[in-house]
């Protein structure tokens, strides 16, 4: 009843082939500038990529959201945890003084770190929120020394992509890009609150991402590798997390 | 009865061909034209925007409905946990065993999957908003048939079609051409009220772009108060959403549907002439 004219017929002939080559030119631009997740492949990868995308050209700078003192939870909730292992309890019994924290990968100088060389390095401080992925969050003060200053004392190669890390909880690790890596708020904590980082809270090494859900601040690290291809890791996705069905990247 | 200008265009182009040429005969009017008179009520931008519009709110109901059982637990302010005071419980049971419901069991955390989709449906209907938007505004539907016509700007005029509504008169031929007072104020609120705000508190718990912009948690009383706003915002647009389908059922759903389906009204004018005059 209503037959399309030629004229329609090539212009929407011209914008669909224009359409597929931009989307084509678009996915090139973002793979070369670092704006595709690890897990951007099946059905959700499209979301997944342009949340990751729109979050690194706008985020990449930022800094995390910082609160006055007073406004330090009183009772955070440090949320379950697997009960230790004989190596963690062992550790614990030691007062964690054999705790290390071993950084390889593509580094100049893989190196073995002790809490009280990691001490020794500049110590930085920062009043920030746990959100977790179910709803809940806490404001609590974390106090550590910046990942970005262990990678530069490694000598992080230019070719690094993303930077590994592992709980001493076998089966657990994440990954970060370099933008969050090297961000001055990525920290790895040992003290919360004035006092040492207690265990339920990720004590005595946690990673804190606090522009990431609270899943991405992994406790208790005992490993960080850097890599210029994060498929080398796991099934590939980046992180434990997308092989439970959850997203890589959890700053939203 | 069209929307779109270009078919009054049309249409006024064959009035005045009846009009200089008074042996034009009336009756010679084809099927197409006839379609075309009795034309448009919804755009084809409008009808496929809309029904995007829909897929992806079920998708967003249903998976909020999800990612809420893993803490149905809200409270006001920055922060709030299980060591803190709530705003008020759901009493529903919870998909983690950290949470105090009351029920001695635990429901399938389906979170992952649920966030997944949540935040691809969130983009589907945010570009869908972006060009529904832009095109409303370009083509003149929000003016024309969204905002109400300025006699119209009166308590009087909303009682007088509410008191049609409760004597449930049929709607009379100016709502053949376009929404009426009620519809236009629903349609209204919904688009440029409960949606945006729904995005706005949506994005003030990204812990990543309220880092770039922390007035977006700040401005609304911090994080948990922008979860609990976004979670009542869902329940107002449930609303909407059960009232405007049963609005559509008693209005006439087949042909309520048609017309948001193929674009045109589902019941023709006996004259399409008459009508116009
Ligand atoms: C089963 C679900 C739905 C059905 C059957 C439905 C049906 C319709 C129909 C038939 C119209 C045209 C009304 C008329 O011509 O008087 C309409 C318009 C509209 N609907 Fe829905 N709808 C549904 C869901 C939704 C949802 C979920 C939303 C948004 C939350 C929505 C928002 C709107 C808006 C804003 C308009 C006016 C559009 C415009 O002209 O710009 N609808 N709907």
């Amino acid at each position: 009843m209503n037959p399309i004219s030629r004229r329609k017929l090539i212009t929407m002939g011209l914008a669909a082939t224009a359409g597929a080559s931009g989307l084509i030119e678009a996915n090139r631009l973002a793979r070369r500038y670092g704006l595709v997740p690890p897990d951007s492949g099946g059905f959700f990868g499209p979301g997944e990529t342009l949340t990751y995308a729109c979050q690194r050209l706008l985020t990449a700078r930022t800094p995390a959201r910082e609160f006055p003192r007073s406004m330090i939870s009183k009772n955070p909730f440090a949320n379950e945890v697997a009960p230790p292992k004989e190596e963690f309890k062992r550790l614990q019994a030691g007062g964690f003084r054999d705790w290390r924290l071993v950084v390889d990968g593509t580094v100049a100088r893989p190196t073995s770190f002790s809490l009280a060389d990691l001490k020794s390095l500049p110590i930085h401080s920062q009043i920030t929120e746990v959100a977790c992925e179910e709803g809940w969050s806490y404001i609590a003060e974390w106090i550590g020394t910046p990942l970005s200053g262990v990678l530069r004392e490694t000598g992080v190669l230019p070719q690094s992509r993303y930077i590994v890390y592992y709980s001493i909880e076998k089966g657990l690790w994440e990954s970060i890009d370099m933008a969050d890596a090297m961000h001055p708020y990525t920290l790895l904590t040992m003290g919360m609150n004035d006092g040492d980082l207690p265990v339920p809270f990720g004590g005595p090494l946690r990673l804190r991402v606090p522009r990431q859900l609270g899943y991405k601040s992994l406790k208790y690290v005992t490993r960080i590798t850097a890599t210029d291809d994060i498929k080398k890791f796991g099934k590939g996705l980046g992180s434990v997390d997308p092989e439970y069905g959850y997203a890589w990247y959890a700053g939203i | 009865m069209p929307f779109s200008s270009e078919n009054s265009r049309e249409w006024v182009e064959r009035r005045q061909l009846t009009r200089t040429d008074p042996c034009y005969p009336r009756r010679v009017t084809t099927a197409i034209e006839v379609s075309k008179i009795r034309a448009v009520r919804h755009s084809g931008l409008v009808r496929v925007t809309h029904w995007l519009t829909l897929v992806s709110f079920v998708a967003l109901l249903v998976t909020g409905a999800e990612i809420v059982i893993s803490h149905p637990r809200f409270y006001w302010g920055e922060v709030g946990n299980v060591n803190t005071h709530p705003l008020f419980t759901l009493p529903i049971p919870a998909s983690r065993d950290t949470v105090p419901t009351g029920y001695p069991y635990v429901m399938p955390d389906q979170n992952g999957w649920s966030r997944y989709l949540h935040f691809q449906s969130a983009w589907v209907l945010v570009f869908t908003a972006l060009v529904y938007g832009i095109a409303g505004v370009v083509s003149g539907h929000f003016r024309r048939n969204l905002v109400p016509e300025r006699r119209d700007w009166t308590w009087r005029a909303y009682w007088t079609r509410i008191a049609r509504y409760l004597r449930r008169e049929p709607p009379d031929r100016s709502e053949m051409r376009s929404y009426n007072l009620l519809q236009r104020t629903a349609y209204l609120t919904v688009v440029f009220i409960l949606f945006p705000l729904m995005i706005w508190t949506g994005l003030a718990m990204s812990p990543s772009f309220t880092s770039a912009v922390p007035a977006a948690a700040a401005l609304l009383g911090g994080r948990q108060s922008a979860r609990t706003l976004h979670f009542f915002l869902s329940w107002l647009l449930l609303l909407f959403l059960v009232v405007h389908v049963t609005m559509i059922a008693l209005s006439g759903f087949g042909s309520r549907m048609r017309a948001m389906i193929t674009g045109y009204n589902g019941d023709p004018p006996e004259d399409p002439e008459e009508e116009r005059l």
